[in-house]
Order: structure tokens, then C-alpha cells, then sequence
């Protein structure tokens, strides 16, 4: 074990993009943690998915041994924390591991709405933060600017702030000397029982659930019997280690340090972020404060494109899961879609990482549907429901209330954009906090229903702005409010998967856009089918796709009989990928239109 | 005795036509006493097979019959005659092409015991006539008209609408033209693209377009109106006749009585021994030759239908026609009631939609079922 004295845990926090990872590595280069031919570019981010979309969404960590100008090495543990908003959670767990941070800017386009996010979150956490302007190498930066902006818009001294290219090394060696400074080392007494923080768990094929903690007090060792206080299971600790990066067992893991332990867990949801690890025999007094479970907040239905891949579909949520417990699913039988899963996630990108990795790793054509959030049904008999989904809501007259969840939004953006984002976000029935302005640039704060915000809005956000505008939202709460379910009718028969939740102002356009777009996908047959919108009984909209006018072959006599015969099984045959509503029979492919063309 | 339906065909034509996906060859050189020989042949083969039968009609098909040699189509009703009972009265179809060369054959024809000719006119217009890849223009078409009305009692015309670039009034002022020479019986037929023909490649590659489905619903509405105007009355989709002159051949096809097929190609219908036989007969013309020579016969193929292709076949030939199924008839040849062949939800919803009208006797496709014919069918017959 280390001296706490010698050890520094700290974490970068930074907008997406700004250079985080690519300083990571460069810190694991100077202290020699991987030989060059190891060093793959950007090595904590160890998913296809993340590299490429520069996301880290597991946490990692790495232990560098650091020789310090005063002539000590130094144990520094670098934990990477997940990169996005609908991981806020995690990040504050992550943080809540260390002792500092640095606040890594980019230095031409300065602080952004996750800069900001993310600095309080480290602030909330008592870090010592050290602000360090990255890019310095390009001709656009700006560091003077950019340190002003620091001190106006986070509230932190920043004219010292390390100015350093991650990329070219310069500068990155003072980082580390800074660390060595500023930082405090970690306190915790390793006579007391041991008390250590659930920082993250994933799978490992080879070795199993891996979980990754930091030592509060006590000492953790292969061999003992631990205890996760949340989910109150005991198990057996097998081995523990360190990343340096490369996978290093230890004999034990001290107050201060940060590492993993394997201990036949079978699955990571049995290990909650932010549970207390202690030890089962000699546990400590009190668990650490901050411990929530996860939570999904956005939901969606999942189908297999062809119904012969369901089992091939339920493999590969299993498979997520096993890495990802705060992605939920559970089966669902839909008229229009056939069967699928209903899903949640902690948020849009999540929902989106989790589709394009079932699209990529498992090779999955698959149809969602239009994203939705929980929303809480207060019943006449008093009971709460929690609606995960449209197709699940009761009868409207057993209801008292409806409150759906807000969210507090802050977005960043140039001001030549500000109007365009304003009435985006009244439009969306926004309610603004703050207006404030640093240098051109806006920062605006709205309350929004997360209901309208999962219906395109990143999209727009990002359109009106020229892509400039940067957001950052936490859940904030549940509020009443008028929301109605929207029921797509064919035929008066209820079509499941195109359902809506939605605030009673907006019913009637998203009532009626539905129905337009599904008579232009539903192809003419031989009876006329209504399509209509409705509000419990009432309908709102209403299309009719005229029957067909005239199918008819104008030819077929005894020697047409055979082929004409065989033509008609294949039709016949063709009907099976149709969904019957009343006497019509819908493509499959109508409804994934539909779908698809929701999420424009 | 049974009633027996005869199909000849022949598999010859002076040219193909972009639009026809028939069994038709072109030929250099034919030898008409080996035809001759041959199609006797498998009369008597089928003879055999069939055993005693009243045979209502023969019909000479094709490929173009009227470039058979009279001889042939004479020796041909001998052997019908010979192999079972050939009524006087029995209808005698042979279809022709209006070319001067054929007309010049026509006498022969009637001499040779033709008594109902079918004349492929297809249109009235001589561009049109060129597009459709004819052999005829418009003078030799109507010196052929006016020749088959003197030569026979019964005489009927094909006719091809719904053309590129026909308007409805073009049309039905080429079809008042046609009846001008007042025909008993018209099949007008809206222009089809079927698959492998020159047409379906020209047409998928733009070189023409055809009407889409409510200007195709509107030709065929006029078509309908006028022709009734005649005294016409449209009896199956594109059959019209004066009552009493519908085609009896065509008839024991939809209403899915026994036939043979003779030549080439030729399909059959045939209740032996209790289940209703498919037939094919091979397709080449030198393979069927071959074939006779050596076996008497040349089947290429003899299926029997179960009791859901019998249903869907008779279902789907005898909707055809405006006085629909027989259910009797239907309940005779497929083996089962007719209420029980079907979902009676769905017979009920293609009569609530005014699609389908059922009564004690008969179930029949209203004028409005028959339009959408084939969705119907879809609907009807899908499990």
C-alpha cells in the first residue's frame, strides 16, 4: 500500500470535444504507464463506440506513478468520468472518488454548457479544481479571453490556468506538477472497518463482473468476505488490482487508493454506482452519503425489424445489460410491430448509444419508436402508477391527475442565435430561470417538460443554431399537468405503437400530422380505411385512404388458370408481413414509416 | 353423359407482339400433314383417358390458327368427332388475325366446320395498330370485319384500349366505330404489361407510360356504359355479348367444367376418377411434336388439385362473371358446400361493402367487386 500522503486522485472534467481523453493519454505517456507500441491512441476509452464518438460512457480509471520534482513518485489515479449529460449521476460518483479536478477548456471556443455542468458537479464535491486551457497550439486560441470567461462564467481564479497542447505534449509534463501541488491527499484511517465507494462495474469475458472502487477507510484484500450495503449481498473478494492502464493485482488497496475487485458477482446489476462496499464482517458504521439508484427516464419500444430475430434481439439487450445495468428492458407484444421490448434509458443519447450499439455489434435492424418519459398517474382510488408506456395508459376516467417530468436545461450560445433558441424553448413550453450574457455568448436557463425535450428538440437546438448552441440538463422534478394520450385509430382499431403522450395544446397538430402521414403510407386496397386521432372518444383528426379504385386482371382464360392461381397464393402468402385492423390489412413497413418519419 | 370442353392450340404466328406472353413461335417452314397427324393423335389419346363425353365447343387458339391449313382444323373435328359425341349445334371457335392473307382462308374455315370466328382486331387506328406490333392495317382490317360478318352466324372481336396516350374519348369513338359493324360478342381487353414480353421492358424503362388506376377505372366504366347502350351486356369482366351470344367455350372455363388442351401448351381441366386433374401439355413445339410421335401424348405435367387450389380456382374463374358461382355447381366440383368453403366474416364484410352479393343459388362479385377483382380474391381466399 501507498502513503495517502503520496497519492493524488483527480479527474477531468470538460465539454465534449475539448481534449480529454486525448490528455489522459498523454499523462499515461509521460509517466511511462504504457510503452509506445501499447499506447493505442486514447486508451480509457475502450469502446469501438466511444472512441469514435469521442464519449467515454463507462468510467475508467488509471494509477500513474508520478516522480515528482521534490524527488517522491507520487501515485496518481486518473478516473475518467462519462462525458455526458444523461450520466450526470455517474460523473458525481466518479468525482466524488477524488480529491481534485482539472477543468480542461478549449481554448479557442471556451467554456460550454457541459463545462459548466461539470464544474459544479466537481465543485459540489469539494474538489480543488485546476483550470487548464487545451489547444493552445491552434492560431484561434484565445487564452486570455478564455481565462476571463473561466473567472466571469465559473466563478474559479483562472490566471494561472495551465496552458498546454494535449496534443503536441507541451505543457502537459506542469500539469502534473500542479497535481502534485494543489491537490490534497486523500485522509482515511486503515485501522477503522473497511468503508470504500462503488465508483463503476462492467463485464469482462474473462473475468466477470469487474467493480471499481475507492477506498474510503480500512484496507480491502483478496480473500475477504465484503458486503455492498445498498443491495445488501455479500460476496467473496477473488482478486484485486489496479490499471496502469494494463490490469495489476495488488495484495490490498488502502485508504485513498482507487482499484478493482472481482468476487463472482454474477451480473453489474447487483453492483449500484454509489453503493458502500465495507467489509461483511466488521462493517462500518455508516454508508457514504449520495447513493441513488439508477433511474431510467426515457423510454422506448424496440422491435426486430423481422420478427425472426427476436431471440437474436433478447440476446443482445441480455449482452448490454451485462455491461450497462442502468438500461432496462422488459417484453412487449405490439398489434402494429409484433414482439419486441420496452426499454429504458437514462436519457436520449443513452437511448441512442444502446440503438446504434444493437445496430453495429449485433448487426440489428430494428424499429423504435418515438421516445417517452415516466410519467406519474395519480388514480381516483389513490394509488401512483408509473406510466412507462403510452400503450399502457388506464382509463382516462379513473384518473385524478397526471404529472409528467421537468427538467432545468442550461444551453450555451452564440447571441446571434439567442432569439431562435428562446422561442424553440417557449414553444416547447420552456419557462425561463436566467438570461445571462459573457462576452456574445448567451447562457440561458429554461425549465422544460422532459416530454417535449425527448421529442426532437436536441435536433432543433442544434439546427437553429448552426450547431453551435451546447446543452446541459438535470431532471428536475415532476409537475402536474395536462397531458392527454393521443390514440391513433385504423379502422377505429387503436394502433399501439403510434400512440402519444402529449400536453393537451399540442394534441391536436401531433394528432393530425400522424394521421396525414400514415394516409400517404397506406397503400389503397379494397375497402376504405379511416384513419383518426382521438382523445379517449373523441377524435381530433380524421383521414380516409379511399378504397382502390380497380384491380382487376382483364385477362384469364384455361390456360391462365394455373398461373393466375399461383399468383394468388403468393399474394395470399405476402399477407402474412400485414397487420390486420378490421377488414384491412396494413404492410408492417406503413407503421416503421411512420416511425421513422416521427423522429424528423 | 359428361360435357366436355376442347381446346386446340396452335402454336404459330406470323410475328410475336410486343404485348403477348402467349405460348406463340415463329416459324420458317411448318409441316401441316405432321400437325395434322399429331394433334389426332392425342385426341385419341385423350379419348381414351376421358372416355365418352358430349363435347359443347372447340376452340382453335393460339398463336395465330388462322395460319393452320383449313385441312388441319377439318381433320381436327374429325378426330373430335370420332373420339367422343360432337353435337351440330356445338360452338366451333377459330381465331383469327384480319391480314388479307388469312381473310382469303376464311370460306375454307367455315367449309372446314368453323362456326364461331374470334378476330384479333385490337384497334381501329393505324398508329395503334403499328404500336401493338400488328400485321394489319386498318383497310385490311375492315375488308376482314365485313368477310367474317358474311361468312359467319357468329363472329366476335378482340379489342385493345387503355393504350399510351389514348384518351377515353378516343377510345370510345374507336369503339363506336367497331360497332358500326354490329358484333354479337366483343372482348375488350385494357392493355396488360406482362412480365418477360418486349413491352415490360420498354415500359419499366419509360419508353411509354400507361394510364394509372383511376384514368384505367374510367375507360373501363365507359367501355361498360356504352357497350350496355349496344346491347351488349358486359357477362364476364372483358366479355360482352348480345344475350344468347357469350361464348360457350369460354363459359365452361369459368364456370370450371371439365376441358382438355390439346397442342402445345394447352392447359386442361379434367374430373377422372373423382379429382379434378391440371394438365399441361409441353410448350416447345418440336418437344410436343417429339412427344406425340413417341408417347402418343405429350403431357408435361398431370396434378390433381386439392380441395383448397379447386376452391381458389373455381372462386377465382367463376367471379368472373357477372352471374357468378353456381353454388350447386361450385359444391359438385370442389367437394364441399360453398358456405363452408369460406370465412363466412369475410363473406359477410365483402357483402356488407357492397363488394360481394350472395343469394340462395349463386354468389356473385357486384359491378363494384369486380373492378377490384383481385383484392377481393386476396381477401376472400387468404387464411
Amino acid at each position: 500500500m501507498t502513503d495517502p500522503t503520496l497519492i493524488r486522485n483527480f479527474a477531468i472534467v470538460a465539454h465534449i470535444d475539448h481534449g480529454k481523453s486525448t490528455l489522459a493519454d498523454r499523462l499515461i505517456e509521460v509517466c511511462g504507464g504504457l510503452s509506445e507500441r501499447e499506447m493505442k491512441s486514447q486508451v480509457l476509452d475502450s469502446m469501438e463506440l466511444e472512441r469514435e464518438r469521442g464519449i467515454t460512457i463507462k468510467a475508467q480509471t488509471v494509477r500513474l506513478a508520478y516522480k515528482a520534482r521534490d524527488g517522491l513518485t507520487y501515485q496518481l489515479n486518473l478516473m475518467d468520468t462519462p462525458g455526458h449529460v444523461d450520466f450526470t449521476y455517474e460523473v458525481s460518483r466518479s468525482l466524488s472518488a477524488c480529491e481534485g479536478s482539472i477543468l480542461l477548456v478549449d481554448a479557442s471556443q471556451g467554456v460550454e454548457a457541459q463545462t459548466l455542468a461539470n464544474a459544479y458537479l466537481a465543485i459540489e464535491a469539494g474538489h480543488e479544481v485546476v483550470p487548464v486551457l487545451n489547444k493552445i497550439d491552434l492560431p484561434a486560441a484565445e487564452p486570455q479571453r478564455i481565462k476571463a470567461q473561466i473567472e466571469e462564467v465559473v466563478g474559479i481564479a483562472a490566471e494561472d490556468a495551465l496552458e498546454i497542447s494535449a496534443k503536441t505534449g507541451e505543457g502537459v509534463a506542469e500539469v502534473l506538477e500542479t497535481l502534485v501541488e494543489k491537490l490534497p491527499a486523500p485522509v482515511g484511517d486503515r485501522t477503522k472497518p473497511l468503508q470504500a465507494l462503488l465508483v463503476d462495474s462492467w463485464y469482462d469475458s474473462y473475468l466477470g463482473v469487474v467493480t471499481l472502487v475507492r477506498v474510503r477507510e480500512g484496507v480491502l484484500r483478496p480473500g475477504q468476505k465484503i458486503l455492498m450495503m445498498a443491495a445488501g449481498r455479500s460476496y467473496k473478494v477473488d482478486q484485486v488490482g489496479v490499471f496502469t492502464p494494463a490490469r495489476e493485482n495488488v495484495d490490498e488497496l488502502g485508504p485513498g487508493e482507487v482499484g478493482f475487485l472481482t468476487a463472482s458477482i454474477k451480473t453489474v446489476a447487483d453492483c449500484q454506482v454509489g453503493d458502500t462496499v465495507t467489509d461483511d464482517g466488521n462493517p462500518t458504521q455508516s454508508a457514504l452519503d449520495g447513493f441513488k439508484p439508477s433511474v431510467p427516464v426515457v423510454f422506448c419500444s424496440l422491435f426486430p425489424a423481422d420478427a425472426a430475430d427476436y431471440e437474436d434481439l433478447r440476446e443482445s439487450l441480455a449482452k448490454l445489460r451485462l455491461n450497462d445495468s442502468s438500461f432496462v428492458f422488459e417484453p412487449e407484444n405490439s398489434q402494429a410491430l409484433g414482439v419486441g421490448f420496452r426499454c429504458g434509458f437514462l436519457g436520449l443519447l443513452h437511448m441512442e448509444i444502446v440503438q446504434e450499439r444493437l445496430d453495429r455489434e449485433f448487426d440489428l435492424n430494428l424499429i423504435a419508436t418515438a421516445p417517452s418519459v415516466v410519467y406519474r398517474l395519480h388514480m381516483r382510488n389513490g394509488s401512483l402508477l408509473e406510466l412507462h408506456n403510452p400503450s399502457d395508459y388506464p382509463d382516462v376516467m379513473k384518473i385524478a391527475s397526471i404529472e409528467e417530468p421537468w427538467i432545468k436545461a442550461s444551453i450555451m450560445v452564440p447571441d446571434q442565435y439567442l432569439g431562435a433558441i428562446l422561442s424553440l424553448c417557449t414553444e416547447r413550453r420552456g419557462e425561463q430561470v436566467e438570461l445571462t450574457y459573457v462576452g456574445n455568448r448567451a447562457m440561458v436557463i429554461y425549465r422544460l417538460p422532459l416530454n417535449e425535450v425527448v421529442f426532437d428538440f436536441y435536433d432543433r437546438l442544434k439546427s437553429v443554431s448552426s450547431g453551435y448552441a451546447s446543452l446541459d440538463y438535470e431532471l428536475d422534478g415532476f409537475r402536474e399537468s395536462d397531458l392527454v394520450k393521443v390514440t391513433i385509430l385504423v379502422n377505429a382499431e387503436p394502433i399501439d405503437a403510434l400512440s402519444l403522450i402529449v400536453h393537451e395544446s399540442s394534441a391536436e397538430p401531433r394528432g393530425r400530422a400522424m394521421c396525414q402521414r400514415l394516409k400517404d403510407l397506406v397503400p389503397r386496397q379494397l375497402f376504405k380505411i379511416a384513419i383518426q386521432a382521438a382523445i379517449g372518444g373523441k377524435v381530433i383528426a380524421r383521414e380516409t385512404v379511399g378504397a382502390m379504385r380497380k384491380d382487376v386482371t382483364a385477362k384469364c382464360y384455361g390456360g391462365d388458370a394455373t398461373r393466375k392461381r399461383k399468383l394468388l397464393d403468393k399474394q395470399k402468402k405476402g399477407k402474412k408481413r400485414m397487420r390486420q385492423f378490421g377488414n384491412v390489412e396494413i404492410p408492417q413497413s406503413a407503421f416503421i414509416s411512420a416511425l421513422k418519419m416521427s423522429e424528423d | 353423359m359428361a360435357q366436355l370442353a376442347v381446346y386446340i392450340h396452335w402454336p404459330y404466328c406470323l410475328n410475336k407482339c410486343p404485348y403477348c406472353d402467349f405460348n406463340s413461335h415463329v416459324a420458317e417452314t411448318i409441316d401441316h400433314a405432321v400437325w395434322q397427324r399429331s394433334y389426332g393423335r392425342e385426341i385419341a389419346y385423350w379419348a381414351d383417358r376421358i372416355g365418352p363425353a358430349n363435347v359443347t365447343s372447340v376452340f382453335f387458339g393460339g398463336g395465330t390458327p388462322s395460319l393452320m391449313a383449313p385441312d388441319s382444323v377439318a381433320a381436327c373435328l374429325q378426330a373430335v368427332a370420332s373420339a367422343w359425341d360432337l353435337a351440330d349445334d356445338a360452338e366451333i371457335t377459330l381465331e383469327a388475325n384480319p391480314t388479307s392473307v388469312e381473310t382469303g382462308k376464311l370460306a375454307a374455315f367455315r367449309a372446314a366446320g368453323v362456326n364461331r370466328l374470334s378476330l384479333g382486331v385490337q384497334a381501329l387506328n393505324g398508329a395503334a395498330l403499328n404500336f401493338l406490333g400488328r400485321q394489319h392495317d386498318v383497310a385490311e382490317t375492315r375488308v376482314a370485319i365485313e368477310t367474317a360478318a358474311q361468312l359467319f352466324d357468329h363472329w366476335s372481336m378482340d379489342l385493345i384500349y387503355a393504350r399510351p396516350d389514348q384518351t377515353v374519348a378516343d377510345w370510345i369513338s374507336e369503339l363506336e366505330d367497331a360497332l358500326t359493324y354490329e358484333p354479337e360478342h366483343i372482348s375488350a381487353y385494357q392493355l396488360t404489361i406482362e412480365k418477360g414480353t418486349p413491352f415490360f421492358a420498354d415500359h419499366r424503362a419509360g419508353v411509354f407510360e400507361l394510364p394509372e388506376e383511376e384514368a384505367g377505372a374510367a375507360f373501363y366504366d365507359e367501355t361498360n356504359a356504352r357497350l350496355q347502350d349496344a346491347g351488349l351486356a358486359r357477362y364476364e369482366i372483358s366479355n360482352y355479348a348480345r344475350p344468347g351470344a357469350e361464348s360457350q367455350h369460354n363459359l365452361a372455363y369459368w364456370f370450371a367444367r371439365d376441358y382438355v388442351g390439346i397442342g402445345p401448351g394447352a392447359h386442361g381441366r379434367l374430373m377422372l376418377n373423382g379429382a379434378v386433374r391440371a394438365t399441361r401439355q409441353i410448350a416447345a413445339p418440336a418437344g410436343w411434336l417429339d412427344a406425340v410421335q413417341r408417347d402418343g401424348h405429350g403431357t408435361q405435367e398431370e396434378a390433381m388439385l386439392d380441395v383448397l387450389q379447386l376452391r381458389d380456382e373455381v372462386a377465382m374463374m367463376g367471379l368472373r362473371l357477372s352471374t357468378g358461382i353456381d353454388k350447386a355447381a361450385f359444391a359438385a366440383r370442389v367437394g364441399i358446400p360453398f358456405e363452408r368453403a369460406f370465412s363466412q366474416t369475410r363473406l359477410l364484410s365483402l357483402q356488407a361493402e357492397g363488394l360481394l352479393a350472395i343469394d340462395a343459388h349463386s354468389a356473385r362479385a357486384t359491378a363494384q367487386g369486380l373492378v377490384r377483382l383481385n383484392s377481393l380474391l386476396v381477401y376472400l381466399l387468404s387464411r
